[in-house]
């Protein structure tokens, strides 16, 4: 049940999205991206056609093969990880122990 | 050739076989370091134009070669890749090389370890000679998409190699590496290797270790290798194939020998042609060209008959809904925190990430972010990606139910052959619906192979893909040899 697929996505709802996904798009930008998201949410409304109920999603195709290890897990045992100054060589900015960032918040 | 307006120079050349090169490096007749040599002067010459390569890697490769050389003199057995030259697309890492994935978002990362396909080649004697151009973080179809500018294709310059790893194909087929690894989402090894005229496998998703693949849709994502012919290409799978503990999707089933699976003929296998393949939107020259190997595979011993896939027409919003869903949250790492490009003057973190990703990203990679984004949000997500697993378990299906009545199905691996630059690029949608042949397998998770069959008149590239069960790999490639065999005109 719910919500089927519809499109028309507004500007707010192009813009919330991008929040959400920590995207800025600049003002010259927001129109064809929101033509194309359109486009494409209209297209693929098709799948409205299809009557899926009682169909399990199917999320992992390993499930589909014999034999496999789908689901089973490790032991939980630490091992060593990378070399923390090989990684911090790639940082922005840091201390050598901790990656550096702007403040969190606002005061 | 034909008489279209074809631009003269032409980039193709095509690589000698793995057999024909062990034999000169195992006699000493061919030295591996001058072999690399060779490869990096035809790189120089060929590579301003194609924009295969992105990076080199001489150090490496020539101290690889100078080990192979040593083993070779001192008559020592040689690994089964000892001194082939391998290009590597750029979404896999190889320590302390770049690896931009095609973005400017990893602009001067260079990563603290090797990819798993990337240790076991050269853990196999291969010399691999530097990374390969793709589109950003392996999103498009025709490697227009790259933040370092397209590749072009090798049988006519003018023209996409397809994508997304339009690099590792040109580079086969323009000689500039013997053989290359590739990744596939959606048909990014399969179609690209159909437009440039090689051979390229889908390995069975879990058969290569995804260890070291800059993701782009994890329950999709699979590493793959490119090859001037089938017995090469398999050779390769043999090797990156296999078991990883790093990679928890990765599966246990035992490696056949594909390269020994290949050479037994294809007679009596049970062949599969879908017609939901065959329908509009399907080049009349392309559709010639994979009939003539149906006929070749008839002539061969197969038993061809019709199989239904009712459901095709669903697979590219399936998979556009589950690839973005899944991209959008592979690319949340992607902040400028502790890697990669960070924009300057963020007064606060909110900021930082912001402007870092407004800036490292391409058009299409934010439009797939969004799109995914949109599509798991709360009150969308049942209506669009619950909704689309759902079809993607009928998708699978109905391929299971298939191959309970024939061993492969074969198909066009595109609709068409390579577009031009520019062409496409104006309409993302009409883009998408060019992968219409090769997002089922994908979404299925089965494997197959993609062999040249044939060209258009104008002389461009058909491929014919032959998909195959789970696992089933084996029969693919003896398929695909086949219809190798046949040499299509």
């Amino acid at each position: 049940m719910g919500i089927a697929m519809t499109a028309r996505v507004t500007v707010e709802e192009v813009e919330r999205v991008a929040e959400l996904a920590h995207l800025e798009l600049k003002p010259e930008e927001t129109p064809a991206m929101l033509r194309d998201l359109n486009a494409i949410l209209d297209y693929v409304a098709q799948l409205n056609e299809l009557d899926t109920k009682g169909v399990t999603p199917l999320a992992q195709v390993s499930e589909l093969q014999e034999g496999s290890a789908a689901g089973e897990l490790r032991a939980d045992r630490p091992l060593p990880s990378l070399d923390r100054a090989a990684v911090m060589q790639q940082a922005p900015e840091t201390d050598g122990v901790f990656f550096k960032v702007p403040k969190v918040i606002e005061r | 050739m034909g008489t279209d307006t074809k631009t003269t120079d032409t980039f193709v050349e095509m690589p000698k076989t793995l057999a024909e090169l062990r034999e000169g490096i195992a006699t000493g007749r061919t030295k591996a370091t001058e072999l690399a040599a060779g490869y990096y002067e035809r790189i120089e010459k060929k590579n301003p134009r194609l924009n295969a390569y992105l990076c080199l890697t001489k150090e490496r490769a020539l101290e690889q070669a100078a080990r192979v050389d040593a083993l070779a003199a001192k008559g020592d057995p040689l690994p089964p890749l000892a001194g082939i030259p391998v290009g590597i697309k750029d979404v896999l890492v190889m320590k302390g090389a770049p690896a931009t994935a095609g973005s400017k978002i990893l602009q001067g990362y260079r990563p603290p370890y090797d990819a798993t396909a990337v240790a076991k080649l050269e853990a196999a004697g291969a010399v691999l000679l530097g990374k390969l151009n793709c589109d950003e973080f392996a999103m498009g179809s025709s490697t227009e998409n790259s933040a370092y500018g397209p590749v072009r294709n090798p049988v006519d310059t003018e023209r996409v190699p397809g994508g997304s790893s339009g690099g590792s194909a040109a580079a086969v087929a323009a000689n500039l590496a013997v053989a290359t690894l590739g990744s596939d989402t959606g048909g990014s090894i399969r179609q690209p290797a159909s437009f440039c005229g090689v051979v390229g496998v889908l390995p069975t998703y879990g058969r290569v270790s995804r260890y070291g693949l800059i993701a782009f849709a994890s329950s999709l994502d699979r590493v793959g290798p490119f090859a001037s012919n089938v017995r090469d290409a398999a050779t390769l799978l043999g090797v990156i194939a296999g078991h990883d503990a790093q990679d928890a999707t990765s599966s246990p089933a035992p490696v056949p020998d594909y390269a020994a699976e290949c050479d037994k003929p294809a007679a009596g296998l049970r062949i599969g042609v879908p017609a939901e393949y065959f329908a509009e939107g399907l080049d009349p020259e392309v559709r010639a060209a994979i009939e003539k190997g149906i006929a070749a595979l008839k002539a061969a011993g197969c038993a061809v008959k019709p199989v239904a896939l009712p459901h095709t027409r669903y697979a590219i919003p399936v998979y556009y809904l589950i690839a973005t869903a899944e991209a959008s949250a592979n690319l949340a790492r992607f902040d400028g925190v502790r890697y990669g490009p960070r924009s300057k003057d963020s007064a606060t973190l909110a900021g930082m990430y912001r402007h870092s990703r407004e800036e490292g990203f391409g058009a299409e990679v934010k439009r797939r972010i969004l799109l995914g984004t949109y599509a798991l949000s709360a009150g969308y997500y049942d209506a669009y990606y619950l909704k689309a697993q759902q079809v993607r378990r009928l998708l699978a299906e109905e391929y299971l139910r298939a191959f309970a009545e024939v061993d492969a199905i074969v198909t066009p691996t595109a609709p068409t052959a390579a577009f031009k630059l520019g062409e496409k690029t104006g309409d993302p949608l009409a883009m998408y619906l060019a992968d219409i042949y090769t997002v089922t397998a994908s979404l299925a998770g089965i494997c197959g192979v993609t062999v040249p069959c044939g060209t258009t008149k104008a002389g461009l590239p058909v491929g014919m893909q032959v998909l195959a069960r789970h696992l089933n790999e084996a029969k693919a490639f003896r398929v695909a040899r086949a219809v190798e065999s046949a040499r299509i005109e």
